[in-house]
């Protein structure tokens, strides 16, 4: 038996990328793709950093209770309770208002409108993503809450014994509920954007097989077009409540920023939101003791958006499995 | 309609005697469930098809072969009213089911669906429900009301063929079946709503032989009770599954017609036409 000769093994992996222009290339894209995580990074320790001096001077009721000293006498109190507790319900008001909404629109360009309609509605709703906050927080202090007042004036007239619309003050101005409504107009391009991408996407034989079951469109929506993109629009809502949850400019010009817990009542003036104390806050710091105690309530922010952004990614992958 | 309206509105045709006789020969047959009378469809501008008259006999299965793009999958939709929910569809003629036009105003598109059920070219069974649920979900998409559902899955899965092979797994999802069962399945599930014809647009081009037959076989079965329509550009098919034939041809450009039509056994064993005697040959299309 002849022995075989010996092998001798080329490494082809490197010969893949042998040529120069693509090696030089290889390495841009590997540069710039870690400097976006090294840019997260950074921000997440020196935020990180502020919050452990925080949490040590001010221990964990620095998370779980709602009072705002720091200037004042030698105990310097912080809370941020209120203000996390907020900023969750500003969302949930602008997601109760902007979801119906964005997924009747999505269903009507995508399933209704004239094309040609339903290309221009297209391109106006991305481009109201486009408005700068500052802009619509000027609109909203000049022409959405005036109005606004009236309508939770008569919201509280005649649906008052619902405790969700007490008001006790007589006060109308300054609502979370107006903040929840500009967030919700913020929210309300994202997520049309998404779903519509989505419903578009419903596989056209399934919708013949509906149609030629004799489905209307809403039977057809609710069995066949709403499950399919499912995952999909989830994963809209929470790119939308993402944006709300960080929002802080439009809201600090309509929302009566208080340092207490307002927990149901939307319609009454007085509520919190943590990007708004930040901004509230940061032009009249009293020392470096409150800056970093603003660092640390952003710090806690960033935790919040990061885990909403978790959350939908697991959604999305989650229900997109159980579609195939 | 009358005979005379009929010569009038189908002068347009060089042979209209010999596919008017063919065309009375075919009523004479038997009771005709489902009728097309001067049948013209448009999309926007372009005109598809001219003058389309079929006569469909009760419980028989009618095969429409011809070229590619010269209008039978379009005709085929015109009769159970899908045709009209592409944008810019429109028709001229009428389409008789139990003697009625279903392009009636006072008709409900709907009800015509259920009574004349679709098959489509690609397997379609929705994704995210089980095997049970596709089989029941027409009756629950189009808000129908039917008891005992076991034995409708049971009933419509035998019909189609297909039960023995899922009985045990009536839970999965349909995702997980082949392609040939799930076209079977989508058989089942059209047969749920108990339909008095179904239409089948190439049912068997996307499945291999095997599932091929059996596909064919459940036609055949089924055709003892309902009234099928069927359009293949196999003609081996149309000749092993079908009763009657038209074929269907469009000039470049130009809307499709039906250039022949009568007994199966006639089109292709004595076809009148030369182009039909040149295609059932296959020398084109």
């Amino acid at each position: 038996m002849a022995t075989p000769p010996t092998e001798t093994r080329r490494d082809l992996d490197s010969a893949a990328t042998s040529h120069r222009g693509d090696r030089i290339f290889n390495r841009g894209i590997t540069v710039a793709a870690f400097t976006a995580l090294l840019v997260l990074a950074g921000i997440a320790i020196f935020l990180g950093v502020a919050a452990v001096e925080a949490i040590t001077t001010q221990g964990w009721s620095f998370l779980f209770t709602t009072e705002w000293k720091v200037d004042q006498g030698d105990e310097p109190v912080a809370g941020i309770w209120g203000m996390l507790y907020g900023s969750v319900l500003l969302s949930v008001i602008g997601l109760v208002i902007a979801v119906p909404v964005s997924l009747l629109l999505s269903v009507f360009i995508v399933f209704l409108a004239p094309r040609r309609l339903g290309r221009v509605m297209t391109n106006v709703i991305d481009l109201m993503a486009a408005i700068p906050s500052i802009i619509l927080g000027l609109w909203a202090f000049y022409l959405l809450s005036p109005p606004a007042e009236q309508w939770q004036f008569l919201l509280n007239k005649y649906l008052g014994w619902i405790p969700i619309f007490q008001n006790d003050s007589g006060n109308f101005n300054g609502t979370p509920f107006i903040a929840g409504f500009v967030l919700a107009i913020m929210m309300i391009p994202i997520i049309t954007s998404v779903s519509r991408e989505v419903l578009g996407r419903t596989p056209p034989e399934l919708i013949n097989a509906a149609e030629a079951l004799g489905c209307s469109l809403w039977t057809m929506l609710r069995h066949v077009a709403l499950p399919y993109g499912r995952g999909g629009i989830v994963g809209g809502i929470m790119l939308g409540l993402g944006r709300a949850l960080g929002e802080t400019i439009a809201i600090f010009f309509v929302l009566k920023l208080v340092y207490d817990i307002n927990w149901y009542k939307i319609i009454e003036s007085e509520g919190g939101s943590v990007a708004t104390l930040i901004v509230a806050t940061f032009g009249e710091v009293s020392g470096p003791y409150e800056l970093n105690l603003l660092l640390a309530a952003g710090f806690f922010l960033f935790v919040g958006t990061l885990a909403v952004n978790v959350i939908a990614n697991l959604i999305v992958q989650k229900t997109g499995r159980s579609e195939r | 309609m009358s005979t005379a309206e009929y010569e009038s509105t189908a002068e347009y045709e060089g042979d209209v005697t010999v596919l008017e006789e063919q065309f009375m020969e075919q009523k004479s047959v038997g009771p005709i469930e489902l009728e097309s009378q001067d049948v013209s469809v448009w999309f926007g501008q372009r005109k598809v098809l001219e003058g389309v008259n079929i006569a469909f006999p009760k419980n028989t299965v009618t095969a429409l072969i011809g070229p590619s793009g010269c209008g039978k999958s379009t005709y085929i939709r015109t009769l159970n009213r899908l045709h009209e929910l592409i944008p810019g569809a429109a028709l001229a003629g009428s389409v008789l089911y139990e003697g009625k036009d279903i392009y009636d105003t006072d008709i409900d598109p709907v009800h015509i669906r259920l009574q004349i059920g679709m098959v489509f070219q690609k397997p379609n069974p929705f994704p995210s429900m089980t095997i049970r649920g596709n089989v029941l979900s027409g009756l629950k998409l189009s808000g129908l009301k039917r008891d005992q559902h076991d034995d409708i899955v049971e009933e419509t899965l035998t019909s189609a063929g297909l039960w023995n092979e899922v009985k045990d797994r009536l839970d999965s999802a349909a995702g997980e079946l082949s392609g040939g069962q799930q076209q079977r399945l989508v058989i089942a599930r059209a047969l749920a709503v108990q339909p008095h014809v179904l239409l089948m647009d190439e049912p068997c081009s996307a499945l291999d032989p095997t599932s091929t037959l059996k596909i064919e076989e459940t036609i055949r079965e089924l055709s003892k009770d309902i009234t099928i329509v069927i359009v293949t550009h196999n003609m081996q098919q149309a000749v092993r599954v079908s009763d009657y034939t038209a074929f269907f041809l469009a000039a470049e450009n130009e809307p499709g017609y039906v250039i022949e039509q009568g007994p199966t056994t006639d089109i292709f064993g004595s076809p009148r036409d030369q182009r039909t005697l040149d295609y059932v040959n296959g020398r084109f299309g």
